[in-house]
């Protein structure tokens, strides 16, 4: 049982929830994730960490409403306990001194970016970031992101706020003006499809996070799998950064859907109980 | 080695082992015929979740026992893993005492109603019990005495607590709460150490509860053997992975003095046809795990499963039965088993390729997969198959599989499920560098002892041998057990 000690709104589907978890708070590294259940009859999905608090021994998790899981977790309150968490899982992120990193995210992306921005920037690089959202009030974690970036960018796709534009604007006006040496994108698959596409052009590596679907997360079902530079590889083991230019994200994307139908059934489901 | 059969000897020699002995004469035992394991009706079972074999009843299990001999040598004991004191038991059954055929099992073994229901007896005691050997008849039906003795007992409610040494204080850790680590953690508890085992997920049993199906093991049955480790004082810590949570030098500093590693082989393979990431292939690992750990069968569950009405499942272990079995109660309208051999070669118990025919799956031997097709949803709709012919036997002993060239035909699928493998899963070597592996990724350890390179880490199980049963799983925690204590006990000493 893993007690909610805050919980935060960013705006009316994604929230913030700050958890007890002392031991992964302690180990967790950027790029790490964690598998959650909220209850006994739950299922088990993947959540990346954005942040931790080694004295306090909490973590925090940036959750946007998808499916019937997180519309639960989106209605239970600090106090309340999660059932089980379980991490941290997947690989660090490999941060080093490079340069210039150029990172973008888009929606909820931007908080396990969050981690990574604040890994490289320590690390000596120059840090510009670019945060999409599709309107103002989706645009979140700006303030942190200042703290750790040389630059932030703000895009979104009304105009409401920063330059009105996509993910990829953002970054080639970056890729335009100066030299990039690494890029990292994290995002939905869509997003992380183009940026890729974007970097690609300019032969600028790229790492992408994955969030694929997972039931253990530890290597053991494969229902992570996705295709990258042709070879099956699991994202819980040996992601979830990959070469964003190597990864194929129509496959992804594809995956991603397997349970369109039935998610959708369970929503409806879920909305009869709660109305 | 000698003073077990000292002790199997003296054991024989009790009064109570003679008199049952001389209350029946050997001809007349052997005269009796092998009692047969009731079960469900196939085209019923074939639609519900309940247990297939239905276990002896007490009247069958009483006449089953006279069949043994209480043979001066029992060589049926030979031939199991974990060194159950078989003739004892069985003794004891006919004697009427059931729960004292418990107590005998669970000397050394700490899971019997579960090595009752799954372990392979026909290629084990009951290959080497002396009906088979010697007199060329039907052996004593050993695994079914077991599961008999361990129900009776789990249902009397009065369920025995091994014994266990004084506390000695020092603190053990086992990873991972699959049939090795369970069989590992009770022998260790019962020699005295404080043992704490991690698991990564959130129930205890690993292979037992993800990928047994319900129908073979009930969950409930595991849970009363694991509720008796927690009574001999074993502690249980799920959502624990060690090497991300906590390191094993993590562990070290936390007073841990010696490892077990029963991290199994949790990593599916898959064929790298073309067409294999489409959605509705699964690997039998995930389609077990999400209908047996997370119920995704029950709609009261949130984990949502694919269904099929025609599934093709691709091998020939246990695993492909449990899954083909699986999808024909998940409602397929035909359940296909697809094998590269023939039947002959398959390594799926006997029993369970009878269960599989009784409840009509399809059995498609000497075809391999080629290529899976989809629709524009990406969902699988279709695979391409290849007659195989069998050729000349390869490494394993068995006759090589070879395609059948122009054999190639279509036909029309919507669920497949993988089921031709695993792998050692790396997760806890990658996290301890120095730990000598095999080129297979195997732990390499001590035949005896189970000790690693590393000297405080043992290991057994699927880790070790790279996919086996749950039996060899277990006696391999007992081996590792005893050499943990022979290490502990020096440790102890030089300090």
């Amino acid at each position: 049982m893993n007690k909610i000690v805050e919980k935060e709104f960013f705006s009316e589907n994604v929230c913030k929830f700050i958890i007890e978890a002392p031991d992964i708070a302690k180990s967790r590294k950027p790029g790490n994730f964690v598998i959650i259940r909220l209850d006994e009859k739950g299922e088990r999905i993947p959540l990346t960490i954005a942040s931790s608090d080694e004295g306090k021994g909490t973590i925090t998790l940036v959750v946007q409403r998808v499916g019937v899981t997180t519309a639960k977790l989106l209605t239970m309150e600090a106090g309340e306990s999660i059932h089980d968490v379980v991490g941290p899982l997947g690989k660090a992120t490999h941060i080093e001194n490079v340069g210039t990193v150029l990172c973008a995210g888009g929606g909820v992306g931007v908080a396990p970016l969050l981690p990574i921005v604040e890994g490289f920037k320590k690390a000596g690089n120059k840090v510009v970031t670019v945060l999409a959202a599709r309107t103002k009030d989706l645009v979140i974690l700006e303030e942190q992101m200042r703290e750790f970036s040389d630059e932030v960018i703000v895009m979104t796709d009304d105009g409401s706020y920063g330059k009105k534009g996509l993910v990829t604007a953002g970054m080639e006006e970056v890729i335009q003006r100066e030299k990039v040496n690494l890029s990292v994108v994290i995002g939905p698959a869509i997003m992380m499809k183009f940026a890729a596409l974007t970097t690609k052009k300019y032969n600028i590596p790229t790492i992408a996070s994955l969030n694929t679907i997972m039931v253990d997360g530890t290597g053991m079902c494969g229902a992570c799998r996705v295709s990258v530079g042709g070879k099956t590889r699991f994202v819980c083991i040996d992601g979830p950064e990959f070469d964003a230019h190597q990864v194929n994200f129509d496959e992804m994307l594809q995956r991603l859907g397997s349970y369109k139908k039935e998610e959708a059934e369970a929503y409806e489901r879920y909305l009869k109980t709660v109305q | 080695m000698e003073n077990i059969a000292e002790y199997l000897k003296e054991e024989r020699s009790q009064p109570w082992r003679d008199e049952l002995r001389k209350s029946m004469k050997a001809k007349e035992r052997t005269s009796l015929e092998r009692i047969h394991m009731p079960e469900q009706d196939p085209e019923e079972r074939s639609h519900n979740y309940l247990e297939v074999n239905l276990g002896l009843t007490e009247e069958q299990a009483l006449v089953e026992s006279h069949r043994c001999l209480d043979c001066p040598d029992p060589t049926c004991i030979t031939g199991c893993p974990v060194g159950i004191n078989i003739p004892k038991f069985i003794k004891k059954i006919e004697a009427k005492d059931y729960l004292g055929a418990a107590v005998v099992l669970k000397e050394t073994n700490a899971l019997p109603a579960v090595c009752g229901r799954v372990c392979p007896q026909e290629v084990q005691c009951e290959a080497s019990c002396f009906y088979t050997v010697k007199l060329k008849k039907t052996p004593v039906a050993i695994g079914n005495l077991e599961r008999f003795a361990a129900d009776y007992e789990r249902n009397s409610g009065k369920i025995s607590v091994p014994e266990i040494s004084e506390h000695n204080g020092v603190k053990v850790a086992v990873i991972g709460s699959g049939p090795a680590g369970l069989a590992a953690s009770g022998d260790l508890a019962k020699f005295g150490y404080d043992v704490t085992v991690f698991e990564a997920l959130h129930e205890i049993g690993g292979v037992l509860k993800y990928g047994i199906p319900e129908y073979r093991l009930p969950n409930e049955v595991i849970d009363v053997e694991i509720e008796s480790l927690h009574k001999m004082g074993v502690k249980f810590r799920t959502n624990f992975v060690v090497g991300k949570t906590a390191s094993v030098e993590d562990l070290r500093k936390e007073g841990f003095e010696a490892f077990f590693i029963g991290s199994g082989a949790g990593l599916p393979r898959f064929m790298g046809i073309p067409g294999e990431n489409h959605i509705g292939i699964y690997s039998s690992n995930e389609y077990l795990t999400r209908i047996n750990l997370m119920h995704a069968a029950d709609p009261d569950y949130d984990t949502p499963i694919l269904r099929g009405k025609v599934v093709a499942v691709i091998g020939g272990g246990n695993t492909a039965m449990d899954s083909v079995r699986t999808a024909k109660r998940m409602g397929a309208e035909r359940a296909i088993l697809v094998y590269r051999r023939s039947e002959k070669e398959m390594p799926a118990r006997i029993e369970e390729v009878k269960h599989a025919k009784e409840e009509g799956i399809e059995f498609l031997t000497l075809h391999n997969p080629l290529e899976y097709f989809a629709d524009e949803q990406g969902r699988v709709n279709r695979m391409k198959l290849q007659v195989m012919e069998l050729g000349e036997p390869d490494a394993s002993g068995r006759r090589r599989p070879v395609p059948v060239k122009g054999s190639e035909f279509d036909i029309d699928v919507d669920l497949v499920v993988v089921a031709i493998g695993v792998s050692p899963n790396p997760l806890i070597p990658h996290a301890l560098p120095g730990l000598e592996m095999s080129k297979w990724g195997t732990i390499i350890v001590d035949k005896e002892t189970m000790q690693s390179s590393i000297p405080d880490l043992f290991a057994g199980g699927d880790i070790v041998r790279g996919g086996a049963t749950v039996i060899l799983a277990m006696g391999d925690g007992r081996k590792a057990a005893a050499g943990m204590h022979k290490y502990l006990q020096e440790k102890v000493k030089s300090r």
